[in-house]
């Protein structure tokens, strides 16, 4: 994603608010953004807490920062930054974390992120974008230079299966209609989803919901009718359970009065063995492989 | 307008400014029964010399230490920016001024503060901000000494020298007294100034209860960015919390209350005497 992140911020430039902060990333990748900004585009250098800082003190005079790093990097080191000077202000400051969950994969547990939008949306007037395709990259940049709230886009690999179509953007959609259970999915991981389900028979094939932004707008009418329906409710995010998008839905459904008869949450465990390898490596030890999930809850 | 200026035509009225600013903020502290008065009397002669003396129109200031919301108070009382009436609701529930700046309310205060090591960072957003949208007007942050401390701060003056951000003028409140010890005791920074210009940053110190020094500096500064050491006594003014740590932290008594005010009136009578 990071590729057409670039992309389409360059396309952004001529917007003379934006100026872009990088805390010392984006070698062999934001080049040509920084070729197009110029002036406005400022390598902080490995010292994330001035950087949210200083981002918040250009926000305050109307400018459009947005700061780039490693995922962890941008939301758990200047945490206090995020709070006091970029939320407590309702400043328009792009968090942009590249590598949500175990993006970074053998690169080690101080690289990912497992815990980033739970943290970040504890915050007040804050939101998230947490991107499932290239596609919907392109389509939220232009909407994150609009938006005057601070956000945070949580940037990863996306898998989006050839075959597949994928419906435009929007905070909900249903990327296949199936008559299985109700499976909502946040992230890249959709597309692992969207590939296993699209092989099933009408029967098995789960009804597929994906969410990109957080906090959830109203659910769709036909998320609702689905869960009524399946009386199955599955949510799968790269995420640690405590803060993840299924204490949020089952919290939401809950209050609604319309829990639904059976939960099940696939979510990051953290480490199970210890070991370390691939993002691959550490989704299956956290049960997060898309063939293993679809065939566990999609199979009465 | 040159020092020499400031001395010879404004001496009378910056001793009845700190008069009324000191006798006001003693009040207001009393009345609401809030400590952190010694850091507040280390830094109003500097927040009242930046609010009458050296602001203008398209300047800003960031309070980074955000204890001294109460000198800062009280320095927008004197410029009529805040009333009587918002000054007696300090520290009440209900009210606007809480104990450090708050981020909505006061549009004299840019950014809200409290935890250390924030201010400096952002008065280089403010900066930056400027220079990049080709605007007029300098930036100040105040800081005290014990925020040092915070790593955050280092690399804030790492990034306002090497950005060369000469529309940003740093003062640091030195009263050499932090949370639980002397700043020499808890972490030994001194000497202060030789370390901001091992960074590369023009620095200079000065006696920072003398408004004019604090004037001189600040207006033969043709381009920044400058950092200024003030030498500060914590509890300036009131002789019992001269350099007295505690004061960090106390709310004074009636009696305290009572001494703390005569003194404050007769050091200003023997100041204009002096004259």
């Amino acid at each position: 994603m990071r590729d057409v992140f670039c992309r389409s911020l360059v396309s952004q430039t001529v917007d003379p608010r934006l100026v872009f902060l990088t805390g010392d990333l984006g070698f062999k990748a934001l080049e040509p953004l920084r070729d197009a900004l110029r002036e406005r585009f400022i390598n902080a250098g490995v010292a994330e807490q001035n950087m949210v800082s200083v981002a918040a003190g250009l926000a305050k005079l109307g400018l459009r920062p947005w700061v780039y790093s490693i995922a962890p990097f941008v939301y758990a080191r200047p945490f206090e930054q995020i709070r006091n000077d970029v939320c407590m202000h309702k400043l328009p400051v792009v968090l942009v974390g590249n590598g949500g969950g175990y993006g970074y994969g053998v690169m080690g547990s101080t690289h990912h992120a497992l815990e980033d939008y739970g943290c970040l949306l504890t915050l007040p007037n804050l939101r998230v974008f947490a991107p499932a395709f290239d596609e919907d990259v392109s389509a939220i940049i232009p909407l994150l230079m609009q938006v005057d709230d601070p956000a945070y886009l949580r940037l990863g690999m996306a898998e989006r299966p050839a075959e597949c179509a994928i419906p435009a953007y929007a905070c909900w959609r249903r990327l296949i209609k199936g008559d299985g259970p109700t499976l909502v999915v946040i992230g890249p991981l959709a597309g692992g989803l969207l590939r296993v389900a699209s092989g099933l028979s009408q029967a098995r094939c789960p009804d597929l919901w994906l969410v990109t932004e957080l906090p959830m707008q109203a659910l769709p009418e036909g998320l609702l009718e689905s869960i009524r329906r399946s009386r199955h409710l599955v949510v799968v995010e790269e995420h640690t359970a405590a803060g993840g998008l299924g204490q949020m839905l089952s919290y939401r459904l809950a209050w609604m009065g319309h829990a639904p008869h059976r939960f099940s949450h696939y979510h990051a465990h953290g480490y199970v063995s210890g070991l370390f390898g691939s993002q691959r490596f550490h989704r299956a030890e956290s049960g997060l492989d898309p063939d293993a999930i679809v065939a566990s809850t999609c199979n009465e | 307008m040159r020092n020499s200026e400031l001395s010879k035509m404004e001496v009378g009225s910056v001793i009845d400014l700190r008069r009324k600013a000191k006798l006001r903020l003693l009040q207001m502290h009393y009345e609401s029964g809030v400590g952190h008065l010694g850091g507040n009397l280390s830094a109003l002669d500097i927040l009242l010399c930046l609010y009458h003396f050296i602001l203008r129109r398209d300047d800003l200031f960031v309070l980074s230490k955000g204890h001294g919301a109460g000198a800062l108070y009280v320095a927008l009382w004197s410029t009529g920016a805040l009333t009587d009436d918002d000054l007696q609701q300090f520290h009440k529930d209900g009210t606007r001024l809480s104990g450090h700046p708050p981020a909505v309310g006061i549009p004299e205060i840019v950014f809200a503060t409290g935890s250390l090591g924030h201010g400096l960072g952002l008065a280089c957003g403010l900066a930056l901000g400027k220079k990049l949208k080709g605007e007029p007007g300098r930036v100040f942050c105040l800081t005290s000494d014990g925020e040092w401390n915070e790593g955050s701060c280092w690399e804030s003056l790492i990034f306002l020298t090497h950005h060369r951000l000469d529309n940003l003028i740093l003062i640091v409140d030195c009263n050499g007294l932090q949370g639980f010890g002397t700043t020499r005791e808890v972490a030994n920074l001194e000497p202060l100034i030789e370390k901001f210009r091992a960074f590369g940053i023009d620095a200079l110190e000065i006696d920072g209860h003398a408004m004019e020094n604090l004037h001189a500096a600040v207006a033969e500064c043709h381009s920044g960015p400058l950092a200024i050491v003030a030498r500060t006594v914590k509890g300036c003014g009131v002789s019992f919390m001269e350099n007295q740590m505690e004061w960090h932290y106390l709310p004074l008594n009636a009696q305290q209350y009572e001494q703390a005010r005569n003194e404050v009136q007769q050091a200003c009578v023997m100041s204009s005497a002096d004259r």
